[in-house]
């Protein structure tokens, strides 16, 4: 703020105060010429429309001191806080300040709440039921919009609670999956296979899912599938866990698992994204949400 | 002494200089019982939908988000100011002995004024908006609206020019803020470059914006909701009780110091946003200084009252005045507690602020409106009282018992917001999702919409007994002669 700009808020502010608490103590000697009428009432012998007319009481002496106090209030408010221009105020408060501090507070109280949980390994966070609490609370706000409240996912969200894992089951995986996020990618093979080539590799896919497909659809799809397929989810089908590449065996489908669906992800490809947990709410507060999410397995008690 | 001859026969002989112009009085008193009711019934349409998202079936034109600034620009601007006009009229022509001045001005701002009314309801709908809150209306209805203010101003302080009684009647003093204030905030609030016919852009950008769209919006409640009013109560009530002002010394400060202060509000509306603290903190103190100069009229017009208390019992009109009184009382102390920084960062957002501003908005006035209209009819028409007064009587518990439910929901409502957005889990979460919030608001909304349709309810006692009334006065098309000053 330029030294112009401070004087002149401090000149209009002070002004303004000046202004009024004059006006106050000159109303009040202030003399109204009045007159007595015929029921003995004094008004100020002025009268309006036939019959309107204004009578000359004082100023109510509670009115005049709450007037008086607001603006006590006021100067008292001004000196401790940032008012007149560029002027700080005796407490130094800001806006920023008290939203530093505020979250601070918040940070140290949470720290104690975990101080203890913190170098607990994941295995026992997943039994422990202050853990798994807090874990839920921090599923709620991070991680149900795209993965649903109950955690069973939805289209290109995968479910979190069945016991199939694109990029791993391990708690120390599950941890990584959140903490520094995933980029899945599934190249497009409209291209290289034609439109008939896609649609014989997804019918092979269903069938290794187990799905009564055109035995010789499938058969021609396989030749397909060997030559660009295998190579991340496997001659068998069963997917790589270090390349997030599903195992297609198991009839557990992120994007769906109809023909159309299928041929779609084969022609188009996909690109699904799980955005890094670390620098959005820490690793303390990572290892807890991991924590729930194991918590609903079969091996840590889940049902 | 009265002298009446029919309008016409005035007119005819050229003799318009002894009568008073009441005609323009009427159309906007009508008028204000018309868009009373069209901006109301918006009003609870839009409460429904709060609850009842698909209720219009998901047209757009009749979409909340469009229709919501349709409520706001039809009872504030048209019910709260056709009542501002036709009283003002009313009050500057009795008040100073003269005809209004200004000639084809006069019509011109009745029309002009219900122009923008109807243009209001067709852009608002469509979706036309500067996107300013209260001052939503695109830049060719901004531009007939300054035409319009400029003229109302040339009228009414023409007509204080002319009058012959020295002393200006208080009344006027806030007849004459309001008018002169809402042109120079209305201006500068829509200083905007046109970008087409229908889409325009402020001349400000970023924290100045909103700083200037704040200073405008406070200062519309300052004077059109409060010093206009105000204008009202300072006639209606002494006429209606039949009482002097009680103090014209009280008159004199608190009109000055309301003026004064008013202005360094708006800021309280951004608390804890981009704008500097500074600004931040004076808004907040010459909030709390307004607290006083607000009261003051408040205590004029109840002190008015006293000597006549009684009537109080067997007068339905003065009973919506002095509740009106109390509710804008009640506001005037809610508005500076709201603007302390402490407190606003609890109420801001939550449908407490929708609370509070409809305990003005319905209680203060509404209800002032409403009772100064029940005193101005029957003199319009040349009749002694209105057709029923057990319908004014209906109407008096309608619009109390609306107020009451609608800001009573609201209040709870609000607090339970806030206190449910500021509550955090022991691990730093918050213990509220968005959605548990508003369930937990949903008996609220159902509570303001009962509100809502009982306040509604009783304008319908009112069309049916202005029409009466209107039907059963003979002489309704005679002029009132200008009588001599005492």
């Amino acid at each position: 703020m330029s030294t112009f700009w401070h004087w002149y808020i401090i000149a209009l502010t002070v002004g303004t105060l000046i202004v009024t608490v004059w006006f106050l103590v000159w109303s009040q000697k202030l003399r109204i010429e009045s007159k007595k009428e015929d029921d003995g009432s004094e008004t100020t012998g002025h009268v309006w429309d036939g019959d309107l007319r204004e009578l000359n009481n004082p100023l109510p002496r509670w009115w005049l001191g709450l007037f008086w106090i607001t603006i006590a209030f006021s100067i008292i408010y001004l000196i401790l806080y940032p008012g007149l221009g560029r002027y700080e105020g005796v407490l130094g408060w800001t806006q920023e300040k008290q939203y530093e501090e505020e979250m601070a507070d918040a940070r140290a109280a949470f720290e104690t709440q975990f101080a203890e949980l913190a170098n607990m390994e994941l295995e026992q966070l997943a039994v422990n039921d202050q853990a798994v609490d807090m874990g839920r609370n921090l599923y709620a706000h991070n991680c149900s919009t795209c993965h649903g409240v109950d955690a069973r996912g939805a289209t290109g969200y995968p479910n979190l609670t069945d016991d199939h894992w694109i990029w791993g089951s391990e708690p120390q995986q599950v941890l990584t999956s959140i903490l520094n996020g995933r980029r899945a990618a599934m190249p497009p093979f409209g291209d290289a296979l034609g439109a008939e080539g896609v649609t014989r590799t997804a019918v092979y896919v269903q069938q290794l899912a187990g799905q009564e497909v055109d035995a010789s659809m499938a058969a021609a799809g396989r030749q397909h599938y060997m030559q660009v397929c295998a190579a991340c989810h496997g001659p068998e089908g069963k997917g790589n866990p270090i390349l997030g590449a599903p195992d297609l065996t198991a009839g557990v489908y992120t994007y769906g698992g109809d023909l159309d669906t299928i041929r779609a992800t084969i022609r188009n490809g996909r690109a699904g994204v799980m955005p890094a947990q670390k620098d959005l709410i820490g690793e303390t507060r990572t290892r807890l949400v991991t924590a729930y999410i194991l918590s609903m397995q079969d091996r840590f008690g889940g049902e | 002494m009265e002298q009446a001859t029919t309008y016409d026969d005035r007119v005819a002989s050229g003799a318009t200089a002894t009568t008073y112009n009441d005609r323009v009085v009427k159309q906007f008193a009508v008028m204000t019982v018309v868009w009373g009711i069209v901006g109301m019934t918006v009003g609870v349409l839009i409460a429904a939908q709060l609850i009842w998202p698909d209720l219009t079936y998901g047209i757009e034109w009749l979409s909340y988000g469009r229709l919501r600034p349709l409520h706001t620009n039809a009872v504030i601007f048209a019910f709260g100011g056709s009542a501002l006009f036709a009283t003002s009229y009313y009050v500057v022509q009795r008040t100073c002995h003269a005809r209004l001045f200004g000639g084809p001005l006069v019509g011109f701002t009745f029309w002009g004024w219900q122009a923008v009314i109807v243009g209001a309801a067709v852009t608002l709908p469509l979706g036309i908006t500067m996107g300013k809150e209260y001052a939503e209306l695109e830049w060719p209805l901004a531009l007939l609206i300054a035409v319009v203010w400029v003229s109302y101003a040339i009228v009414f302080f023409g007509t204080i020019a002319k009058r012959q009684i020295k002393h200006i009647y208080v009344a006027n003093w806030f007849y004459g803020a309001f008018i002169l204030t809402i042109a120079v905030l209305h201006i500068v609030n829509n200083l905007s470059i046109p970008a087409g016919m229908w889409k325009s852009y402020p001349v400000y950008a970023g924290a100045v914006d909103a700083m200037v769209q704040w200073w405008y919006g406070h200062n519309a409640v300052g004077f059109f909701l409060t010093a206009g009013f105000l204008g009202m109560m300072y006639y209606f009530v002494p006429r209606q009780a039949g009482r002097p002002i009680y103090s014209y010394r009280l008159s004199i400060v608190h009109f000055w110091s309301l003026i004064a202060i008013y202005m360094w509000a708006g800021p309280h509306h951004l608390h804890y946003t981009s704008l500097p603290d500074w600004a931040q903190t004076l808004g907040m103190v010459f909030s709390l200084i307004l607290l006083a100069p607000s009261w003051g009229g408040m205590i004029n017009g109840i002190m008015t009252l006293s000597g006549a208390w009684h009537k109080l019992r067997t007068d339905p009109i003065l009973r919506f005045m002095i509740v009106a009184l109390s509710f804008y009382g009640m506001s005037t102390f809610e508005g500076p507690m709201m603007s302390i920084k402490t407190v606003n960062s609890l109420s801001h957002y939550t449908d407490w602020t929708i609370g509070h501003v409809h305990s003005g908005a319905l209680g203060w006035v509404a209800m002032i409106s409403i009772g100064s209209l029940y005193t101005l009819f029957p003199r319009l028409w040349g009749v002694e009282k209105m057709y029923s007064i057990k319908a004014i009587e209906w109407h008096f518990w309608t619009s109390t018992i609306g107020t009451v439910l609608y800001i009573t929901a609201m209040w709870a409502a609000g607090l339970m917001q806030g206190l449910m957005w500021r509550t955090f889990n022991d691990d730093g979460t918050l213990t509220y999702t968005f959605i548990e919030v508003l369930k937990r608001t949903e008996p609220f909304y159902m509570l303001r919409l009962l509100g809502g349709v009982v306040f509604l309810s009783g304008m319908v006692f009112m069309v049916w007994n202005v029409y009466k009334t209107w039907q059963n006065a003979p002489e309704r098309n005679k002029a009132v002669a200008i009588p001599q000053p005492a």
